[in-house]
């Protein structure tokens, strides 16, 4: 049943050009590099991260926040896909959900590389083990993650199955698979924010603002980490990418973004303004706490990041321009992954319940094993993209079948921009 | 061998001791209607703690004479810092002048000094009841069965009842200082 | 501060248990540590990996479970450990009474309950009770932001200070067990609650949802020397422990489950901590809430602590 354009796609994965095996040979060695201070840390114990009791999370936690984030926002792109039929943002959407399939790979090597004992990782699944359902929304993570896992792949490995017989791909079968995704992509970010959202030991979490906040700011990061990707996707490979999808998405990350600061606003109105004692870890985070001021010049800068990157993406003249793009999105992304790892799961923890100030801050083993797993999301991504993209762009089918299914593009720019302009 | 010889003497020493002093203090408060001993616990940890060899008392007052007069003592107990509402007390207002192996009750009644509680109950009537409860004091034993307890004078001294400062015991490990192995590597493979 | 001699004991220990039990067959396992031990020949590893949930073993299986779980100390510690498995006496509620005005803050609390408890003296250093300090007058009681944990002076109590312990106050409503992924923390009957060390897969949820700080995490193996190793233990509470799992005060469980107080409560010298069954109308705690002004810390978050402080004087 599975084509053989399957196994010479898979095949395709050993070849490639001088920079694909660099770009592997840095990433096998930082994963192995990872993995050997995983080792260390397995041996030893959680003692060699900077993790101690007054702040018991820290940067394994805070990047899989970051990452469920990034990993939810494929729907942005699967919503108009599949939804509306505006096309170009059809094309592209496979490798949305390929991200988001990498991202989902990351978060679950992040909550094991956090866990005391993963070799009993098996106690938390359902049936075989003792699952606290539905007392315990970890538990509930644990199910949606694998859910969205499962979703995305399936998706995604369908299309590509078809495609690779050189067939359009059904929408009776996909479309249920979109229609469930959708929600379950709110849910992945919902459950992870009332994860922390439901602890009323910690004021900080303990703010029904932190879920939509959670789905509003995962909107402006998981985009723009695809729109650099796609752009470079567009360089390396035949596959098309057009400008009008890039800038459409462009404009979705300045509402989100829009959203994500309102809310901010709200929440930083509250606690400045009431100035109750559960002021005391956004004072910590903005102005510093008792003479602690570690995360300060981040959440500043995060704040900084986010409030560039909203007018660079607002104003259609630097959205429609490359460069102030690519720097709009390294700014959301950074100040994402800063409000939204370290930034959201320190302060969480400072001052302590019992008051005290612990200033965490990423030990070597912490950063070597976190970047070998943001290594591994990378080689996922990388492969399964190799893979694809033979078989998205048609290059392995029969001259006649490509043709029906890809027509000649001779001004694809304006060819994207007509479909657009129907689109409407 | 001589070990066990010397600790079965000792013992032997000691509940002669004790039984001198139940003989005591059961000799003591004839004299008088008993004080009420209801909710009086029943366990106690052995013995006021006198100071070594200076009970009975009467071995050395037998043959004094008794001078009832308020004075601060010069020649003998004078390790005795006195600071319990000294102003208004001193020593006769509860030893018993006649008989010093035994205290007295403001209402002249005499208990033994293994129920010195009852003359502390006197002044601290809501802490005695506190103490008879269990709630005040240290307990140990068990807590559905029995209990032992302390005399007031077990913990404070009667004639300085206030606490004494301690040495506390030493202060944890900051998270920073718990666990120094984080800035090993890996070079032990 | 360890020195490296001690880490290279540690080590050695730790490989010297590796050959013990027959762990590396082949030479082919790379990074020994990670490897999980197929083709062992001792089952008492896979055993130890399969074991299951303390409410789900059979009398047979709690038994060779136990019996399992000596042996190893044996192993580990050279002393005969004695693991029991007590049940919870009917009609009990334990409560925990904490007398403020008497405290002075001298932790000798803090480490009767470390030797009671078999909890790692270094590296990490676990310590189940907190002693907080707070400034006379200032602003203390519901986030305790002002709290010094690490006071040190020659002699306490200090003047212008107060002090206030704090452990876990086996809540009714335990944040720690309902958030748990994997039932490893529950209530028992008798209202304590208890961690099933071997079932605990050290993600430290319950920790962040701890409002007391009550819970600590075994950052590393546990460091124990042999000779002051209790060897009087409960399986739900001072057995020594294994590196990542998380653990807390059981209210000595070992020992009230047979009647005695908790060794906090033997240790204070100035008889400010009282313990006693709830649902006994003349034990001293119910005297201490009847005749009191009681509170429970952090009574806005409504965990329903059974650790009441009270204030004598």
């Amino acid at each position: 049943m599975i084509s053989k354009n399957f196994f010479i796609a898979l095949k395709s994965l050993a070849k490639g050009g001088k920079l694909y095996y660099l770009w592997l040979l840095i990433l096998v060695s930082l994963i192995i590099n990872g993995a050997l201070n995983y080792a260390h840390q397995f041996d030893r114990g959680l003692i060699v991260t900077a993790m101690r009791d007054p702040v018991s999370w820290g940067f394994y936690i805070s990047n899989f926040t970051f990452l469920v984030g990034v990993a939810a926002a494929a729907v942005l792109l699967v919503i108009p896909a599949y939804l509306y039929h505006f096309k170009p943002i059809k094309e592209i959407v496979l490798f949305g959900e390929i991200l988001a399939i990498s991202a989902i790979v990351m978060c679950l090597l992040f909550v094991t590389a956090d866990m005391g004992r993963p070799l009993l990782g098996w106690h938390i699944l359902p049936l075989i083990g003792k699952m606290n359902f539905p007392s315990s929304l970890l538990a509930w993570d644990v199910l949606v993650l694998n859910g969205y896992l499962f979703l995305n792949l399936t998706a995604v490995l369908y299309i590509l199955h078809r495609l690779s017989q050189g067939k359009e791909y059904k929408m009776a079968f996909l479309f249920p698979v979109v229609l469930i995704s959708i929600p379950w992509a709110i849910s992945i970010h919902t459950v992870t924010a009332f994860l922390y959202n439901g602890l009323s030991s910690r004021p900080f979490w303990n703010a029904s603002i932190l879920a939509p906040r959670f789905i509003a700011s995962a909107l402006c990061s998981g985009p723009a980490l695809m729109l650099l990707i796609f752009q470079l996707i567009r360089k390396v490979s035949t596959i098309q990418i057009s400008d009008t999808a890039i800038f459409k998405i462009a404009e979705l990350i300045a509402y989100a973004m829009a959203v994500n600061l309102f809310l901010f606003a709200a929440e930083v109105f509250k606690e400045f303004y009431s100035h109750s004692i559960h002021l005391a870890p956004m004072e910590y985070m903005y102005f510093g706490l008792h003479g602690h001021h570690n995360l300060v010049f981040w959440l500043r800068l995060a704040f900084f990041c986010n409030v560039g990157a909203f007018f660079l993406f607002l104003i259609p003249k630097t959205r429609q321009s490359y460069l102030t793009l690519n720097i709009a999105c390294v700014m959301v992304i950074t100040g994402v992954y800063i409000e939204k790892g370290m930034g959201l799961i320190i302060p969480g923890f400072i001052p302590s319940v019992l008051g005290e100030i612990y200033e965490y801050s990423p030990s070597l083993v912490e950063k070597f094993v976190g970047l070998g797993i943001w290594a591994c999301g990378a080689m996922v991504f990388t492969l399964f993209v190799k893979f694809a993209i033979p078989i998205y762009s048609g290059s392995l089918l029969p001259p006649e079948v490509h043709e029906k299914l890809h027509p000649p593009k001779e001004h694809p720019g304006r060819r994207s921009d007509d479909l657009y302009e129907k689109a409407h | 061998m001589k070990i066990k010889i010397a600790v079965q003497f000792l013992v032997l020493i000691t509940s002669l001791f004790l039984m001198s002093l139940a003989v005591g203090a059961a000799d003591a408060p004839k004299k008088t209607a008993p004080i009420n001993k209801e909710g009086i616990p029943k366990f106690f940890v052995p013995s006021p703690p006198f100071t070594e060899g200076i009970y009975p008392c009467s071995n050395c007052h037998a043959g004094l004479d008794v001078n009832t007069k308020p004075r601060v003592l010069k020649d003998e107990h004078t390790n005795i810092v006195f600071k319990h509402a000294e102003k208004q007390r001193w020593c006769l207002d509860c030893h018993n002048a006649s008989d010093r192996d035994v205290l007295h009750l403001t209402d002249g009644r005499l208990i033994p000094f293994t129920e010195s509680y009852a003359l502390c109950g006197q002044c601290h009537g809501e802490i005695y009841r506190d103490w008879k409860v269990g709630l005040h004091g240290k307990r140990t034993g068990m807590w559905n069965g029995e209990k032992m307890y302390r005399l007031c004078v077990n913990c404070h001294n009667p004639h300085d009842p206030k606490f004494k400062e301690l040495k506390p015991e030493p202060a944890p490990l900051r998270p920073s200082e718990n666990g120094q192995i984080q800035s090993s590597t890996i070079n032990h493979e | 501060m360890p020195s490296n001699n001690d880490e290279l004991k540690n080590l050695k220990s730790g490989d010297g248990e590796l050959s013990r039990r027959g762990f590396l067959k082949g030479a082919a396992i790379g990074i020994s540590s990670i490897a999980v031990p197929f083709g062992t020949a001792d089952a008492s590893i896979w055993d130890e990996f399969f074991q299951k949930h303390f409410k789900e073993m059979s009398q047979d299986e709690l038994q060779s479970t136990i019996a399992r779980l000596e042996k190893d100390y044996k192993a580990d510690y050279g002393v005969d450990i004695k693991v029991g498995t007590e049940k919870p006496i009917p009609n009990t509620l334990f409560g925990y009474g904490l007398d403020l005005s008497r405290c002075i803050g001298c932790r000798r609390c803090v480490y009767a309950c470390v030797k009671e408890n078999n909890q790692s003296r270094h590296d990490p250093q676990i310590q189940w009770i907190s002693v907080l300090r707070f400034k006379k007058g200032e602003k203390w009681v519901s986030d305790l932001e002002e709290s010094e944990i690490y006071y040190n002076p020659d002699e306490v109590p200090e003047e212008g200070y107060f002090y206030m312990p704090v452990s876990c106050q086996q809540c009714e409503n335990s944040p720690c067990a309902k958030v748990c992924p994997t039932k490893a923390t529950w209530k028992e009957p008798d209202g304590i609650v208890v961690v099933d060390y071997n079932w605990c897969i050290g993600c430290r949820y319950c920790m962040a949802s701890c409002p007391y700080g009550a819970r600590h995490f075994n950052w590393a193996k546990p460091n124990i020397p042999k000779e002051e190793i209790n060897p009087d233990t409960h399986y739900l509470g001072n057995r020594p422990r294994i590196k990542g799992c998380v653990e807390k005060c059981t209210f000595c469980i070992q020992r009230t489950r047979k009647g005695k107080y908790p060794a906090c409560v033997e240790i204070c010298p100035v008889g400010a901590r009282k313990f006693g069954n709830l649902l006994d109308k003349d034990s001293e705690i119910r005297y201490c809430i009847d005749k009191k002004r009681v509170f429970r810390l952090k009574e806005d978050l409504n965990t329903r602590p059974k650790f009441y402080y009270f204030f004598s004087l």
